[in-house]
């Protein structure tokens, strides 16, 4: 096997981000915001009981999926962990089936039986939807097996955060990863932190891009917070993949703004730390700046937008509100095959 | 001092092989660690190396020799000087043959092996012709078979390829199907367990060969969570049609970490099936069965059945149904029921029963889950009594499992208590005779039997 050239390893020090057109800002705004709204809207309806167990949401995070969904192909496969509402919204999945899902209803799009962990989609290539942390990083190594097996020129997207960087599994689908040259994007969404357990205090190499190192796999940090970060090294990411080059880790510095899950309290981190991130960092007040200065939009057309998606969801808590509860028949279907 | 050099183990499990060169010749000066014979078995071919110093005096089995029992005299090495003649050449058999015995527990199941039990099982037509093959062989043919028909299906696992597998399982798969479709993984279970599902998610047919099943431990979090699981969670829309199968249950002087018997484990898990073939036809119809269903499979082989020979009809496309239960020997005093290498058990008991005037109706299982329990029912209900048998041990057990289902399902038939034979509640020993107690015996059989009969 050819020894790998250190190309890639240099473009951890990104050049600026391209810049985006007028309509590449508006659909990353509208998509970005549809998931912002969707988890406020997701908590709101946790905290009036409708939607139990454990959600886990996305929000301050919505660059890396929107700007990754922007680089990729159709045919391409995306898989992650437990925070999946955003994954699951970007690549197209119906708001409503989302929301019917997490409040355990027939219409969900595990009829119920999921709920917020474990949602799926084959029309859409969406494969989950893991709870056990790191196990979604074998999975996806094994859907890009089967693109090499087939292939089909698509490329498996798979998500993991800070946390489940450090399981083992991960390091054995590296290995396998590059053994076979298999066309896999590994996303580690760097949060922060893995539930309340910061990333200097869980992991001795902080720099998750260089987590491939060993195995020879290219990795890049790169600012999750800008879409336009994102959606350029997603390109270049998924090229190298596509290309037959073997897998390519991309490490979407970001940032969660919300507790670990609904009953986490977050006092594991300041106030301070959330509000500037919030403030100084926002993916969509990035945007929204964006739009508005450099694109010379209108504050009527943004709010056009708000307004649209503001309905999207107010229709998706409606109907997973009211649509009625999996028939009691549906407890022995679905077992086996 | 005339020295025997023996046939030798080459794995724990080798009862016999083939002698089939000898390197050094009569007359030829030997030094420790000279390559003397090559010998061969169904697996492999290995040299036989000398540990002593000498000449070697006079070779005992000639080169070609099939089926040299394991620490059988091959030749004599003398001293310089030392008349061959004078050696007491066949005098050593004896202390030979006692820790034989006693070093592979497995060999008193031997030669009973080839017996394939007469009855035509029900998807068989009549008049089918039946060829003798190992249960290895049926194995391979199985996959064989099922990647021929199916482009989807490929193997994957430690060893399956370029060694051709840990245990000979996927012997020449890789010459005919290409590295594609039989691809040997890192030591990582784990990982390439959950490749395998992935891969499955995404509409192949994967063969994940574990090298034994005590590994699987390291993966079964991808087992249960990832490849049981996903159908009921996704609402049917993922499934996995995958087969997890490798050697499970003691083997033979492998100590405890290598001796676990998972049936009863697997088959606690909803969203799998459980098989756990005893003959050779019943692994190669199951395992063609389990290469084609739409579900998970956890495909549980056994070692020491490897090289059993059973007959196999020889049909294009023998296929059997996952989760029927076969009698593989009628009766109507009272029901054994066993699965795997249980069985072996189970038959020799119901033989030495026999002779007492003791009709025992014999069930193979052949598969854990979903479990033929109507089978069982119908059996108890005729004979009142029953007995199970297996190496696994008995809490929350397969013969656990049997108990209560009677229990709920046949409870007014039964004329004594289900009595459980199972492997003993320990980790499993090393040592040759704490190992044979561990496990299950035809006496233990055959005791209790006496107790549920009153007899």
């Amino acid at each position: 096997m050819a020894p790998r050239k250190p190309a890639a390893r240099a473009a951890t020090a990104a050049a600026a981000p391209a810049t985006f057109t007028k309509e590449e800002d508006f659909l990353a705004y509208r998509e970005m915001l549809l998931i912002r709204r969707f988890e406020e809207k997701a908590g709101q309806m946790y905290g009036m009981g409708l939607i139990g167990g454990f959600c886990h949401l996305y929000i301050g995070q919505e660059a890396v999926v929107v700007g990754m969904q922007m680089a990729m192909q159709p045919g391409d496969q995306v898989i992650t962990g437990y925070r999946d509402h955003g994954h699951m919204l970007a690549t197209g999945m119906e708001a409503g089936g989302v929301m019917a899902e997490l409040t355990g209803r027939r219409g969900g799009y595990s009829k119920g039986k999921g709920g917020s962990m474990h949602m799926f989609s084959i029309e859409k290539q969406f494969f989950g939807g893991h709870g056990i942390v790191g196990a979604q990083v074998s999975l996806g190594t094994g859907l890009a097996f089967a693109d090499r097996y087939k292939g089909n020129g698509a490329v498996s997207v798979t998500y993991f955060g800070d946390g489940a960087a450090n399981q083992g599994q991960v390091y054995e689908s590296f290995n396998m990863a590059e053994l076979w040259k298999l066309p896999v994007v590994y996303v580690i969404e760097n949060n922060k932190y893995a539930m309340g357990t910061s990333v200097t205090r869980s992991s001795a190499q902080t720099d998750f891009s260089k987590r491939g190192t060993s195995f020879n796999i290219p990795g890049e940090q790169v600012d999750g917070m800008d879409v336009r970060a994102v959606r350029t090294a997603g390109e270049r990411a998924l090229a190298f993949a596509r290309e037959g080059n073997g897998p390519y880790i991309l490490e979407m510095q970001t940032y969660r703004y919300r507790g670990h899950s609904m009953s986490d309290p977050a006092k594991y981190r300041s106030k301070e730390e959330v509000q500037k991130m919030r403030t100084e960092h926002d993916p969509i007040e990035q945007v929204r700046a964006r739009l508005l200065n450099a694109h010379a939009a209108s504050e009527e057309e943004l709010k056009k937008i708000d307004g649209e998606i503001r309905e999207i969801v107010n229709a998706a808590a409606d109907f997973a509100s009211h649509d009625p509860e999996p028939d009691p028949a549906e407890l022995y279907t679905d077992v086996l095959r | 001092m005339a020295i025997d050099v023996l046939m030798p183990a080459l794995s724990p499990t080798m009862e016999k092989g083939n002698l089939t060169k000898w390197v050094k010749q009569e007359g030829d000066t030997v030094k420790s660690g000279d390559v003397l014979a090559e010998i061969e078995t169904d697996k492999a071919t290995m040299e036989v190396e000398a540990v002593d110093e000498g000449i070697l005096g006079k070779i005992l089995v000639p080169e070609g020799t099939q089926d040299v029992a394991v620490n059988t005299p091959i030749a004599i090495i003398v001293a310089e000087g030392e008349d061959v003649n004078a050696a007491p050449a066949a005098a050593p058999v004896a202390p030979v043959a006692a820790p034989a015995v006693a070093a592979a527990p497995v060999a008193a199941a031997a030669p009973a092996a080839p017996v394939a039990v007469a009855h035509a099982d029900p998807e068989v037509p009549a008049g089918t012709e039946y060829v003798t093959m190992t249960v290895r062989e049926a194995l391979r043919d199985a996959m064989a078979e099922e990647m021929r028909r199916d482009g989807d299906v490929f193997v994957m696992g430690e060893e399956v390829a370029e060694y051709q597998g840990a245990y000979k399982i996927t012997q020449g798969l890789l010459q005919e199907f290409g590295d594609r479709r039989v691809i040997d993984t890192p030591i990582t279970e784990h990982g390439f367990a959950g490749v395998g599902v992935g891969a499955a998610f995404a509409g192949l047919k994967p063969i994940v060969e574990f090298m034994t099943f005590n590994f699987a431990m390291q993966a079964i979090d991808q087992i249960i969570n990832s490849a049981a699981k996903t159908h009921y969670m996704s609402g049917g829309q993922v499934s996995s049609s995958i087969v997890f199968r490798g050697p499970n249950g003691a083997a033979a002087r492998v100590a405890a970490q290598h001796s676990q018997d998972y049936s009863a484990w697997y088959s606690n898990v909803p969203g799998l099936k459980v098989v756990a073939p005893y003959s050779a036809a019943d692994a190669k119809g199951l395992l063609k069965a389990a290469i084609r269903d739409p579900n998970p499979v956890i495909f549980l082989e056994n070692e020491i059945l490897y090289g059993h020979s059973f007959e196999v009809p020889k049909l294009d496309d023998f296929v059997l149904p996952i989760g029927k239960a076969r009698i593989a020997r009628p009766g109507k005093d009272v029901t054994l029921v066993s699965f795997s290498i249980g069985m072996t058990y189970a038959l020799k008991a119901a033989d030495e029963l026999a002779k007492q005037g003791i009709e025992a109706e014999v069930i193979d299982l052949r598969t854990i889950r979903p479990m033929d329990v109507p089978t069982i029912v119908a059996s108890v209900q005729k004979t009142g009594r029953c007995v199970t048998v297996e190496e696994g041990w008995p809490q929350s057990g397969v013969g656990a499992e049997i108990v209560a289902q009677l229990m709920d399902k046949a409870f007014d038939y039964l004329d004594a208590p289900v009595l459980r034979v199972t492997g003993k509640d320990v980790p499993m020993p090393y040592a040759a005779n704490l190992e044979k107690l561990a496990l299950p015996s035809v006496a233990d059989v055959i005791e209790a039997v006496h107790a549920v009969t009153y007899r």
